[in-house]
């Protein structure tokens, strides 16, 4: 083996990001790591460039243990890395960013021929005929990305991982990187690919790997492995026999609905319709960036619906933004608690009450005993583990900070809330009890609108399932339908080839 | 802990700067706590600190809000000469006191909205948004002087900036009730909680439903009215708009008022309070140098050498003064944080 893990754990407060991850490269092949976000793919890339310490677990490169302490120890023991921004500087020429830190010198001066000459042998191989003077921002995004690999394979030369790499690139320039790409893995070098286009992945790789919740789930050889197969190992699927969907309990259907009809916006997420019942629970199901997210930003005003109309039992309901939308009586907790969700320096007294607040205008506070009393109210609701009210929201753990999220939209009192991954990157235990709040506010007659990828999570849940592909909302499941297979089938209909981004 | 209790482990560590800064001048200039009742009007070097720290703690109250959201404004010291000089010119039209004063604060609400939607609604950094007026209005307050210092005569307008109210010199009274009533404003409503909100994470803030654009040109215009007002203190003080030199550099100085005041440029919780402290500071030191008879070229020296030693104490490395250990009087019931348990 070229480099392996053994048993490489690594823990952030709340949650482990790597729970003894066993993985293998071999030299000459291309072996695509996959998971959806939060598997712990970023943070196994991490670990093995040195960006990260591992707590535990070992790395094997040339069957000996190293331990890289950052990303330039990583280069000289062999493992480069190209991240999807490429990380080059684009105002310097394409000769300087080959030969940043190693150019050839006399007396301390740069000598700018033997550097020319210097770079245009790097890039010999690589199959693009270009005039290593021009500036780097003045050449293509591909063209940029095999710069970047060329400089990573010159520095290291035995590993490269390509994050991500065609994320920016359109059908051609693909093409164009996979020949490097497969050009390198001839040359012998082990090719660590991460990608969510599952074409690109079936087209380029030799063997991949499925990491979820931070933990290894299969490897395999591409050819053995179909689609639906794939995507059942990156979504959860092990509860299926101990859950199944709760048909007893069906949504009130008399009710003030809220009507979506064809919203959308151009280039997120195709038009849809929409109606969200009293006391429902809606799943959304979909890979990353199949338009879940895009479809809950433009249900809470986040991006404004370019397209179609909302309507209540009362008319119209006004969704520009997301201020508009709370006053509709909207929440929405975002998947990214860190940058969306959560005001890190404020006191959880304070991150609980400010959408309430922010409802009600500056010049109405809320008075200091009353806050107190809705904060000490959704902490003993929801066990949130805090000593006290007034601990800055971001020293707690993320289960916490997400029931922190949880309990400010709570306060609002909403008739609709909209839950991005509401239980990711958080233990069980606070798993649990999430899922438990979700049906008690449910049948206090709340409508909620869940996007995840445990698909057990979903069935557990959802009344019924919307599943997004590329973009556009493509099947609705209710009923006896709402189970995990069907669900999968939806999600990977073989007819998606319109993956690699155009 | 009691609000009262808060607040004073809050400006603590200006308070303590604060004294140390008197004793360091009263070592050089033994005479001066004197104050005295002359003509009805106190006299003595606190009344001169309290008198010319108006403009930058005035100029403080504003910089602390914009800071708290995470910008800056560096256009202040140039809002001051163009209100100052539109006060001016107000009066030599004949306008008369309110006519002047009307038309200063409007030039400063003009100025504050400009910066605030540069900020907000075009989305540039502040301290490009900022730094456009900086440049560009000395130019706009010298046509309004025609490039001249443009004087006047009015005992109803240079009162506010010589006068006295009950032998307290009329800027000491303006700052003090100016500070008074923004601080009611922003902690007796939600705006300081939305404010600082919105400086530690504005997307999350606007996904929370906050106005955040609003808010945003909101502080910057409160940034320009206060501006406007130490416009007008500074031209009623000398009779004369002087639009070359009338607030040159007092933005740096207010800045550094709101950093001594321990406020983060980074944004996030503010006191204006501790700004207002640290416009004290900034003056104690300025008057205690003249007073201790240092050749004029040594002065700023010298204040440079103390603000690096103040800003170096107060650091987050060094955390002397913030550090409940050292202020045995407020060790009781102040509860450090182990950072075990941040790690946990």
């Amino acid at each position: 083996m070229l480099l392996s893990t053994r048993d490489l754990t690594k823990t952030f407060p709340g949650t482990k990001a790597l729970d003894a991850v066993n993985f293998d490269l071999k030299a000459g092949e291309v072996h695509a790591l996959l998971g959806e976000n939060g598997a712990g793919k970023s943070t196994l890339v991490k670990c093995l460039t040195g960006a990260y310490r591992r707590d535990s677990g070992d790395i094997l490169f040339d069957g000996r243990p190293v331990f890289p302490q950052s990303t330039l120890e990583a280069q000289a023991i062999g493992i480069g890395t190209v991240y999807q921004e490429v990380n080059l500087l684009p105002n310097l020429t394409v000769a300087e960013n080959l030969t940043l830190g190693h150019q050839p010198r006399r007396f301390g001066m740069i000598r700018p021929r033997a550097m020319q000459a210097l770079a245009e042998e790097m890039l010999q191989g690589y199959g693009i005929d270009i005039d290593v003077r021009r500036q780097l921002d003045s050449c293509s995004v591909a063209v940029q990305q095999i710069v970047a690999i060329a400089r990573a394979v010159h520095l290291s030369g035995r590993v490269l991982i390509l994050d991500e790499p065609t994320a920016s690139l359109d059908a051609r320039e693909v093409a164009m990187l996979f020949d490097v790409v497969r050009g390198l893995r001839d040359r012998g070098l082990g090719i660590i690919f991460i990608s969510h286009f599952l074409d690109q992945v079936f087209e380029i790789s030799d063997r991949l790997t499925v990491l979820r919740n931070g933990r290894h789930i299969a490897t395999h050889p591409v050819a053995d492995l179909d689609r639906m197969q794939l995507i059942t190992a990156m979504l959860s699927h092990e509860l299926q026999h101990t859950t199944s969907h709760r048909l007893q309990r069906s949504a009130d259907t008399s009710g003030d609905a809220i009507r979506f009809t064809g919203v959308g916006r151009r280039g997120r997420i195709a038009p849809f319709d929409l109606t969200v019942r009293p006391g429902e629970v809606i799943g959304m199901a979909g890979l990353l960036r199949s338009g879940r997210t895009e479809s809950a930003e433009v249900l809470f005003g986040a991006v404004s619906s370019d397209s179609g109309t909302v309507t209540d039992a009362r008319g119209a309901v006004d969704l520009h933004n997301p201020r508009s939308a709370i006053a509709a009586g909207f929440g929405f907790a975002p998947e990214d608690r860190k940058t969306d969700g959560i005001v890190a320096e404020l006191t959880v007294r304070e991150n609980i009450i400010l959408a309430l607040q922010a409802r009600q205008g500056w010049a109405r506070p809320i008075r200091y005993a009353e806050q107190l009393r809705i904060a000490d109210d959704y902490i003993a609701r929801l066990d949130i583990r805090t000593p006290d009210a007034e601990k800055p929201v971001g020293l707690l753990s993320g289960g916490n900070q997400q029931k922190v999220i949880l309990a400010r939209w709570l306060a609002t009192h909403p008739r609709f809330l909209i839950l991005d991954e509401p239980t990711r990157g958080i233990d069980i235990g606070a798993h649990a009890e999430i899922l438990r709040l979700i049906e008690e506010v449910v049948a206090r007659g709340m409508s909620i609108l869940v996007i995840s990828s445990e698909l057990d999570e979903l069935v557990a849940v959802s009344h019924r399932v919307i599943v997004v592909r590329d973009r556009t909302h493509v099947a609705e499941l209710t009923g006896a339908d709402v189970d995990s297979d069907r669900i999968l089938r939806a999600i990977a209909d073989p007819h998606a080839s319109a993956e690699v981004a155009a | 802990m009691t609000a009262a209790r808060k607040l004073l482990r809050r400006i603590a560590p200006q308070l303590i700067t604060l004294v140390a800064v008197i004793l360091l001048v009263s070592l050089y200039y033994p005479d001066f706590y004197k104050v005295v009742l002359v003509n009805d009007r106190l006299v003595g070097i606190p009344i001169d600190v309290l008198k010319r720290c108006a403009p930058v703690a005035l100029l403080a109250i504003g910089m602390t809000l914009v800071i708290a959201t995470r910008g800056i404004d560096l256009s202040v010291g140039t809002v001051m000469a163009i209100c100052g000089a539109a006060a001016a010119w107000s009066i030599d039209q004949g306008y008369g006191l309110w006519g002047a004063l009307a038309i200063a604060g409007a030039a400063g609400l003009v100025c504050g909205v400009w910066n605030g939607i540069l900020v907000a609604v075009l989305g540039i950094q502040p301290i490009v948004a900022t730094l456009i007026l900086m440049v560009a209005g000395r130019g706009i307050a010298q046509l309004i002087t025609n490039g001249t210092i443009l004087t006047f005569d009015s005992d109803a307008f240079s009162y506010l900036g010589s006068g006295t109210l009950i032998g307290v010199p009329v800027p000491t009274v303006i700052w003090i009730l100016t500070g008074i009533a923004v601080g009611l404003l922003v902690r007796r409503t939600a705006l300081g909680l939305l404010i600082e909100a919105i400086g530690v994470n504005l997307r999350a803030s606007t996904l929370a439903g906050i106005n955040s654009k609003v808010l945003l040109i909101a502080v910057y215009v409160a940034s320009g009215l206060c501006a406007a007002m130490a416009g007008i203190i500074a031209t009623a003080d000398i009779r004369g708009a002087d639009a070359n030199n009338a607030g040159l550099w007092l933005e740096l100085d207010a800045i550094l008022a709101v950093v001594i005041g321990g406020n983060s440029p980074l944004g996030g919780r503010f006191s204006i309070v501790a700004s207002l402290l640290g416009a004290l500071i900034i003056q104690t030191i300025n008057t205690g140098i003249l007073l201790a008879g240092f050749p004029s070229e040594f002065n700023l020296v010298i204040k440079a050498v103390l603000v690096i030693v103040i800003l170096v104490l107060q650091s987050p490395r060094l955390m002397l003064l913030q550090d409940p250990v050292h202020l045995p009087f407020l060790r009781k019931r102040a509860a450090p944080t182990p950072p075990a348990e941040v790690r946990k």
